[in-house]
């Protein structure tokens, strides 16, 4: 048997509800911070496991979905340059910019590819020394070491035409500013555990310990995200805050320091505009000065300057972010935003919020 | 995006490893892990092995659920 398969055990799954059962009276909001627990969370129809008075909310936690329109915009500017070619994960093709998106760029004639590895993008550049790479860097702590791995790989190989589009975000400073908000009321938060695995259940004391928010450190299987509720819950019920990790097989209080190494090699800490949340100071990262012949923001600078403030819609995807607005509370949703054609992020990702009720709760 | 999938380590050679789960093997870079070894789950992320996976820990949470008590020998 699999690792992950014993983490989805039905039986266990039955135990956990019937434990979490006791809780059944309580009124309790629990964040899911991450977009692939959303996914689970929708997957494996766990919400339907929970007592009537507490409920899972989607947060902020998609990568695809919390890049600002303004870094879309950017991108596809710089892809319809010549002689560039861009290299994103797949999640970013469909998502549409205020004019374009990289899949209709890539059918008007633009060299666009998917990776599954930043390094994938780094080869290519290697071989095509005369076109420009540019990788979309998008994702979380969990994605930066990839990427500055990839770049340290090509600063060390002279591979000068491998660019990084920097949009990474990073998690501790989206939750302060989000909690700091006063229309957001979350009673625990679902921490990401890939994320963490990186950064150390440590990061996020804070949160309980200055804002009072109780939390715990989740995986992804059906057993792992129930473990993590079930402790939220308890903290509640006792009336107390903590960081519990409850992914103890892949998550420690202490950052990976192999990764934070490498981090602050090739990052320094930057300002990081939000789709929804808008600019947060410190919740980003740029390329650090040693490596600045490989920032496209650099290298592209007339171009990004002449991009056009992005085109403004009555998508809801901002508000679905903050979670004070459900999928549903949207009036494009199922109708004229639907997962074959997308108005906003959260409909386009597999773990945006709107696709995951879209495809799991129905319209 | 946040998905990384465990997959068990078959071979190593110097940063590079390959993985394999349900027979599909992948070649993934181990930098950021101490001390890798062959046998070893670990997590792996964008083609970035992010984390090895403490099988004992993931023992003793099943058996804690299981209500048994676990014996490591």
């Amino acid at each position: 048997m699999r690792l992950s398969d014993e983490f989805r055990d039905p039986a266990l799954v039955r135990e956990l509800a019937e434990r979490i059962g006791r809780f059944s009276g309580m009124s309790a909001t629990i964040m899911e911070v991450c977009g692939t627990h959303t996914m689970s969370v929708a997957r494996f129809g766990l919400k339907s496991l929970l007592p009537p008075g507490v409920s899972l909310i989607s947060g902020p936690g998609c990568p695809v979905c919390v890049t600002d329109q303004r870094d879309i915009d950017a991108y596809l500017a710089i892809g319809a340059l010549p002689g560039v070619t861009l290299a994103c994960f797949g999640d970013m093709i469909r998502v549409p910019g205020s004019a374009t998106s990289l899949e209709r760029l890539r059918a008007e004639g633009a060299d666009v590819r998917v990776v599954y590895s930043p390094i994938d993008a780094v080869d290519t550049a290697r071989g095509d020394p005369g076109r420009q790479v540019v990788f979309f860097g998008v994702g979380f702590e969990t994605t930066i070491p990839a990427i500055a791995l990839a770049v340290k790989v090509a600063a060390e190989g002279k591979v000068s035409n491998f660019l990084v589009y920097c949009a990474h975000k990073t998690i501790p400073a989206a939750l302060r500013a989000l909690l700091a908000t006063d229309e957001l009321r979350v009673s625990g938060l679902l921490l990401p555990g890939h994320v963490t695995t990186i950064i150390g259940s440590g990061a996020y004391s804070f949160l309980a310990d200055q804002l009072g928010v109780t939390c715990a450190v989740a995986g992804f299987e059906p057993v792992d995200i129930l473990l993590a509720v079930e402790a939220i819950l308890a903290r509640i019920e006792q009336g107390t805050a903590a960081i519990d990790n409850a992914y103890p097989r892949a998550v420690r209080a202490e950052p990976n320091p192999r990764a934070a190494e490498l981090i602050d090699e090739v990052f320094v800490t930057s300002d990081a505009l939000w789709r929804g949340l808008g600019s947060i100071p410190g919740s980003g990262v740029a390329l650090a000065a040693k490596y600045a012949v490989h920032d496209a923001s650099l290298r592209f600078a007339d171009t990004l300057a002449a991009v056009p403030p992005p085109k403004q819609t009555t998508c809801k995807c901002g508000d679905v972010l903050r979670g004070i607005t459900r999928p549903s509370q949207c009036p494009h949703f199922g109708t004229t935003c639907t997962p074959t054609d997308p108005i906003g992020p959260c409909m386009v990702s597999s773990e945006g919020a709107c696709a995951a009720a879209y495809k799991y709760e129905g319209v | 995006m946040c998905l990384a999938i465990p997959m068990r380590i078959t071979q190593i050679d110097g940063l590079v490893a390959t993985a394999e789960i349900d027979g599909i093997a992948r070649r993934v870079r181990i930098d950021l892990l101490d001390k890798a070894s062959v046998g070893d789950y670990v997590l792996i992320h964008a083609g970035l092995a992010i984390a090895i996976v403490d099988e004992q820990e993931a023992a003793e949470t099943l058996a804690l659920l299981r209500g048994v008590f676990y014996e490591t020998q």
